[in-house]
């Protein structure tokens, strides 16, 4: 078992399709794919135009690139361009235009800025530049900070003191809520995200089905992960009886991650955190602990930022909270592409605009 | 950026681990794992292990997947 392959036989996926066709209710419906994963699977596979038409799939706030506030990266930018310091990032994050610029574009201008694959690479940067400060830039949702949060408890045994981290990270359960909240959404359903979950499991999700009655499944990234999922909550529709289930069920747990859930709360807590397009979401963001304080670059570096507005005509804040789809948005293939994003949501890989533009012309492409 | 993928535990030296992604070795944290053993899939991301893949699950989910399609009309 390769773990690929087996969940992508055509076959199996057309029957489901039928499957999917006798469960569709006479109503359209909106599913809600939170994570950028799933947006790319979706658009990768086909999946949308295999659909019956009265099954609607709108893409959420699941990509941290893209909610990521213009404030942050400013923040980032900042401190890039400071004297000794050797700004390190994943590299979705480069080409994220601030108010001004880019990291890309202070990096041109002379700022050291690194792209890493993995925060201990980090560690290995600043082991080798002693002299150096060594910043990195901490996005991501749960699927990642655990991994961070490792990173730091290594960097405070090894006693590494020039090692600091510019804490972004966001929690998606929160995020939900405010979609949920948000009156103009009308959800019939979650697609959950798969490797968030294999982090924090199945019960953080329990209030979506029991405060707000909206059906949730966990769902894993392969065609048939996805079309069972999609079958799964079209099921717990008919039925009226809505529940979290986890489709995902090679790799989530209802508990998640016992150990790295551990490693991560030693490191941070959670507080409040302002999402882009969502504004402050309470209980949504993560800050380092008092005992990790020294690792702090908003602590350590004191820097002041003024940051701009947001983007003349860029809707990624409507498109973000699923009220808009990228055609809608003007600037959209003929201001804003890959090469030259507008807003964050068609810089990374998996934003909703740089998945559409990828895949446009297809057909289906045209509906949320 | 949430991305994972499936990645097969060739060598293990305390916390770090040499798998097998695809065809392509890699060096990778398995610490946010308990008791991880040589020849067990996990889930790799950003070069840690963030869960193990159980491939009895899997089989399960495979087996759902072929009784939906024959049984439910
Ligand atoms: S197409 Fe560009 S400008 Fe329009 S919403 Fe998307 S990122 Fe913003």
């Amino acid at each position: 078992m390769k773990f690929v392959d087996e969940f992508r036989d055509p076959g199996l996926a057309k029957k489901l399709l039928n499957r999917i066709k006798d469960l569709t209710p006479d109503r359209g419906i909106n599913l809600m794919e939170v994570c950028g994963t799933h947006t790319v699977a979706i658009f990768k596979h086909g999946i949308k135009e295999l659909l019956p038409e009265r099954v609607n799939l709108l893409s959420g706030p699941g990509c941290p690139v893209c909610v990521t506030p213009m404030e942050t990266i400013d923040r980032a930018i900042a401190l890039a361009g400071l004297p000794g310091i050797i700004f390190t990032t994943f590299g979705d994050m480069m080409k994220v235009p601030g108010s001004s610029f880019s990291l890309e574009e202070a990096k041109a201008q002379g700022a050291d800025v690194r792209i890493v694959y993995s925060s201990l690479d980090v560690l290995e940067i600043a082991k080798g530049n002693p002299k150096k400060k060594i910043i990195f830039f901490g996005i991501g949702f749960e699927t990642t900070s655990p991994s961070i949060a490792c990173t730091l408890l290594k960097a405070k045994k090894e006693r590494i003191k020039n090692f600091f981290l510019l804490p972004a990270h966001k929690l998606i359960p929160p995020a939900m809520k405010a979609i949920l909240k948000d009156k103009e959404v009308n959800l019939a359903g979650f697609i959950s995200p798969g490797h968030v979950s294999t982090i924090i499991g199945s019960r953080p999700y329990e209030f979506i089905s029991k405060e707000f009655g909206t059906p949730c499944v966990i769902s894993g990234f392969e065609p048939l992960d996805v079309l069972q999922s999609i079958y799964m909550l079209l099921l717990q529709i008919r039925e009226e009886r809505p529940r979290v289930e986890i489709q995902y069920r090679r790799c989530v747990k209802p508990e998640g991650n016992i150990k790295a859930q551990e490693e991560l709360y030693e490191v941070f807590e959670v507080s409040d955190s302002p999402w882009r397009g969502l504004g402050i979401i309470p209980n949504s963001g993560l800050r380092l602990r008092k005992e990790f304080s020294s690792f702090d670059a908003e602590r350590v570096f004191d820097i002041q930022i003024e940051s701009g507005p947001e983007p003349e005509g860029c809707l990624c804040g409507e498109i973000l909270r699923g009220i808009r789809i990228p055609v809608e948005c003007s600037l959209f293939v003929k201001k804003c592409t890959p090469e030259n994003p507008v807003g964050p949501c068609m810089v990374s890989s998996e934003g909703t605009c740089a998945t559409y533009y990828k895949y446009h012309g297809r057909k289906g492409y045209e509906r949320g | 950026m949430c991305l994972g993928i499936p990645a097969k535990i060739v060598r293990i030296n305390e916390t770090m681990a040499e798998v097998d992604a695809g065809g392509v070795k890699r060096k990778i944290n398995i610490q946010l794992l308990k008791d991880v053993r040589i020849g067990e899939y996990v889930l790799l991301h950003a070069g840690f292990a963030i869960q193990r893949i159980d491939e009895k699950e899997a089989r399960e989910t495979l087996k759902l997947l072929e009784e939906i399609n024959e049984v439910c009309r």
